[in-house]
């Protein structure tokens, strides 16, 4: 928290970062941690760089060392902190159950404060890192300032729907194609240039406004009231899976409404340690739900979703919010869940009409419907604080006439981790391009995931490797839908 | 801090990338797995060759600057803390698995190599390496070396010391000697390879290992007995392998800890029974391991059995053998500080052992959860809980001292498999005697004249006393 006292944050000291540090850290948590180890094989950055410091053993000791007074909080460990990508592959793996999440989030929220007082000191000096890895984030975004900037935009999401005109504008209008032929974006850094290229197109009108309603009745027998979480990136860029999630949930028996005060779940603050915005934003879509009077919340985005089912230990000390937002977090479910819970889709028809007659052998299979083989790439978030990782899954298997092929190592993170690659672009490729090598190995035409920043990782990762021929990746909504919808 | 000149060697030698010595590293190599021990190294080293290690450990050795060898920093006697400080030896890029002979069934591997991967590796080619320390997701193969590491499959297999068949080490001198061979028969000398197993970073660094396999057992059957009284589990253990019958796995958990297990797990173990044991059974015909199987379901049904599960399935069986393997860092979940000790008995006097720690952990009040490797008489009798709380860690202390001094007077060892470290130092002379400990000493002196080579472990300052039990 800032302080009141102006001047103390002028003189912003490393005594006082420390304190600050002792004081938010979970000293319980910490010492829960019996440093056995078994969290290191799931750590995508300790299996890239093989230094103790970069894995969730190391990350702990490290803040337990502030917190004991035996560390200074550098600018060393402050790089360490930010190349954790914070997927928490760690913590179904931690046989003491250790919160890593939480405590990644308290340091986080603390360097934060710091850095916004700090923002007018000259540049420390950086420290050194032979590995190459932490060196890129020497000079990073002002996150407060960047926060400041954009926050009003997630905060309202006709204001997001305004702005995403412009990249609208920018992708149809021909200026996307003029800037790619004069090499306008060169100035740019390699990696903005490569998302830029991949970008979906936006599509400004959102879901409530191409589904033409916020409320949608079931079709065929009801089974219960959902609400749509549409996201705010979600509902421009991947406004077509927002429609394809609310057919499918109607499909399914649920009615769906779509509460028009939802905003930002509020992750992109979370993570990079501004708790109060978040707060702000979960109260706000709290709000919104508990008025629409549903049963379950549906998230198609395990990065939103994950965050949503932890606003009750966003609120935890917040006594006026902390039962309604307890309530919420039960509510919030994945929409493979939601789909999964319907007798709709016990069996569903072989694709190939002229298949329905004949006996189902996998030889006859072979002779008549050409086969999609497509893998999966977990959502970090999704499958280790949602829980929810089997869902899709279990989704995807039953659908007819198509080789599922697990990819090996789909539970690691893909390098996305929110913004993480645009702030750590050398881990994240690292992490992504062995990634694709696995992804090659399963000689899928398709790889599907079940978030927007997996599915934008995973198209970066099919443009590092010139692979747009023979490599798709999907939502597994979209592709779900496709299947099955007329 | 490292003498400048030493440090600027090795800056030169291995560059910044693998020599650290910044705060960030030290901490993060200051501790293991055991709790309630911590100490910051000067500096960290990543070798990539054997030529490196020597280079090393000579220079280290002229300036008399400890060197602690480092693998995963998983045990649990403190054998990876630098206690001296110095300079701490990671092995991890040393990692390479450098041969697999299916023709001698051996594999030569670096000691940096991950232990679980290693048996993947081994396992596609139809090949078994047995030992299976619970650490094995993390733990390396130089690691269970040093350590002397076992098992759930110690009972029928043995453990690391029955699998090493040869060594490259580096002395502190840093003159390399190697040790051994893929030869099953070699009694050229003072068996050296045996020696420097176990010999936890004592006495030379290892840079490369030639490991026995076995082919490996078509078939393997998993099953669950629970018993309402626990000395029905101690007497079939016992009734089993006097019945000629060596179990692949044979594993008791106490009921406190398969509370925890099954909390933690969600894998339906019957939480209301005294203890339970994990039985396993392999070979390469089915009909012979069904038969062991209905044997021993026979044995423990005479001595009162009140469920016996078998495995339906490979995951069924993976999942109850998962329940044991998760034993101790599941126990961590129900307090801040677990202890772990592994007091070893013959398997004649598992029942007593048993018995003699609850009384012990009731007389000092203090919680102990048992389980372990019941066939082979390797107990973990485990106490949860608080660092913070100095009075009562001082009861733990305590009522460790008496279970060794138990272990010891029924014929047993302080420790079965974790390593004395800095731990099970001033418990070591209880077990191998004043002559022993000279003995043991006289070796380090041949090989480490100048004592850089992991100081403060195995050999105490001072022993403790003995206690006196009454009985």
């Amino acid at each position: 928290m800032s302080s009141p006292n102006p001047k103390v944050e002028r003189v912003p000291s490393l005594l006082t970062l420390q304190q600050e540090l002792t004081k938010q850290l979970d000293y319980n948590e910490l010492m829960n941690c019996m440093r056995c180890g078994f969290c290191q094989p799931s750590c995508p950055t300790y299996q890239e760089t093989g230094i103790e410091a970069a894995s969730p053993r190391g990350r702990i000791a490290l803040m337990k060392a502030v917190a004991d007074g035996v560390m200074e909080p550098d600018e060393s460990f402050r790089q360490q902190i930010n190349l954790c990508l914070g997927c928490r592959a760690c913590e179904p793996v931690c046989p003491s159950d250790v919160k890593y999440g939480q405590l990644l989030e308290q340091t986080k929220s603390v360097l934060f404060e710091q850095q916004l007082r700090s923002a007018k000191k000259n540049e420390q000096n950086e420290a050194a890192d032979g590995s190459g890895y932490k060196s890129e984030s020497n000079r990073p975004p002002n996150m407060k300032r960047l926060h400041k900037l954009v926050k009003p935009a997630f905060k309202s999401h006709n204001r997001m729907l305004s702005l995403s005109v412009l990249l609208e504008k920018y992708q149809r209008s021909g200026l996307q194609r003029y800037a790619a032929k004069k090499k306008l974006l060169r100035f740019l850094p390699d990696h903005f240039q490569t998302l830029e290229r991949i970008l979906p197109q936006a599509d400004s009108q959102g879901v409530a406004k191409r589904v033409n309603a916020s409320f949608l009745p079931a079709k065929g027998e009801r089974i219960g009231t959902v609400g749509m979480f549409r996201g705010c990136i979600m509902d421009v860029l991947f406004t077509e899976t927002n429609v394809n999630t609310v057919n499918l949930l109607r499909e399914s028996g649920y009615d769906v409404v779509i509460p028009e005060a939802q905003g930002c779940c509020g992750a992109l603050f979370s993570h990079s340690g501004d708790l109060e915005t978040a707060r702000e934003f979960a109260k706000k879509n709290i709000q919104a739900f508990a008025e629409a009077k549903v049963d379950y919340i549906a998230s198609n985005a395990g990065g939103c979703g994950a965050m949503l089912i932890e606003y009750d230990y966003l609120l935890k000390d917040d006594a006026e919010w902390w039962a309604q937002a307890e309530h919420f977090s039960e509510q919030i479910k994945d929409i493979s869940e939601l789909l999964l819970r319907s007798e709709r889709w016990k069996s569903i028809e072989s694709i190939d009409e002229g298949l329905a007659d004949q006996e189902h052998t996998s030889q006859s299979r072979a002779n008549h419907a050409p086969q999609d083989t497509i893998t999966y790439q977990d959502s970090c978030h999704l499958r280790n604080v949602m829980k929810a990782g089997r869902g899709p899954r279990q989704l995807l298997r039953l659908l007819p006439d198509l080789n599922y092929v697990e990819l090996e190592g789909a539970e690691g993170c893909c390098g996305s981790a929110g913004i993480y690659n645009l702030l750590q672009p050398k881990m994240a490729n690292d992490i992504l391009d062995h990634k694709m090598g696995k992804v090659n190995e399963t000689g899928a035409s398709i790889i599907l995931t079940s978030n927007p920043g997996c599915l934008l990782q995973m198209k970066i990762g099919v443009e590092r490797e010139q692979a747009q021929d023979r490599l798709k990746v999907m939502h597994v909504v979209d592709y779900f839908a496709e299947k099955v919808m007329k | 801090m490292l003498d400048s000149e030493v440090r600027q060697s090795l800056l030169q030698w291995l560059g910044q990338e693998r020599f650290r010595d910044d705060q960030e590293t030290l901490v993060t190599h200051s501790y293991d797995a055991t709790p309630m021990l911590q100490s910051l190294p000067d500096a960290v080293v990543y070798p990539e060759t054997t030529a490196e290690v020597q280079s090393i450990l000579r220079l280290a050795n002229e300036h008399r600057i400890p060197i602690v060898p480092r693998g995963a920093a998983s045990n649990l006697c403190g054998g990876t803390v630098p206690v001296q400080g110095g300079i701490v030896v990671a092995m991890s890029r040393m990692n390479k698995l450098l041969e697999l002979d299916t023709v001698n069934l051996t594999a030569t591997v670096q000691p940096g190599l991950n232990t679980k991967k290693f048996h993947q590796e081994v396992e596609r080619r139809g090949l078994f390496y047995p030992p299976d320390p619970s650490s094995m997701v993390i733990s390396t193969l130089g690691g269970n070396i040093m350590e002397g590491a076992g098992g759930l499959r110690g009972l029928k297999y043995g453990t690391t010391k029955d699998y090493v068949i040869g060594l490259e080490a580096v002395l502190p001198s840093g003159e390399m000697i190697r040790t051994g061979g893929k030869l099953y028969k070699d009694v050229a000398g003072y068996d050296l390879t045996k020696l420097l197993v176990g010999s936890e970073g004592t006495l030379a660094l290892i840079t490369e290992a030639t490991l026995k396999l076995l082919p490996a057992p078509g078939v393997r059957q998993t099953m669950l007995v629970a018993f309402a009284d626990i000395y029905g589990a101690a007497r079939s253990v016992s009734r089993i392998v006097g019945a000629r019958i060596i179990p692949a796995t044979l594993e008791i958990m106490d009921q406190a800890t398969i509370r925890v297990v099954e909390d933690y797990n969600h894998i339906g173990l019957p939480t209301d029974v005294q203890a339970i044991l994990l039985i396993e059974q392999d070979g390469q015909e089915l009909e012979h391991v069904k038969k062991d199987m209905n044997d021993i379901k026979n044995i423990c049904a005479a001595e009162g059995a009140t469920d016996i599960r078998m495995a339906q399935d490979e995951v069924e069986a993976e999942q109850l053998m998962m329940a044991r393997r998760s034993a101790l860092s599941t126990l961590a979940r129900i307090s801040p500080t677990t202890i772990l000790e592994d007091a070893t008995v013959p398997r004649s006097a598992i029942a007593d052992m048993i018995l003699a720690i609850n009384r012990i952990a009731e007389k000092y009040r203090v919680n102990i959860c048992t389980f372990g490797h019941a066939g082979d008489g390797n107990l973990h009798p485990t106490c949860t809980t608080d660092a913070r709380n100095e009075e009562e860690i001082h009861r733990v202390e305590e009522a460790f001292a008496e279970i060794f001094e138990e272990a010891i007077s029924l014929g047993g060892t302080i420790t079965g498999e974790h390593g004395v470290g800095t731990v099970k130092a001033p418990y070591l002379e209880w077990k191998v005697g004043n002559a022993g400990i000279d003995v043991m000493k006289g070796i380090k002196q041949v090989f480490d004249p100048a004592g850089i080579m992991n100081p403060g472990k195995i050999f105490a300052k001072s022993s403790r006393k003995r206690l006196v039990i009454s009985k």
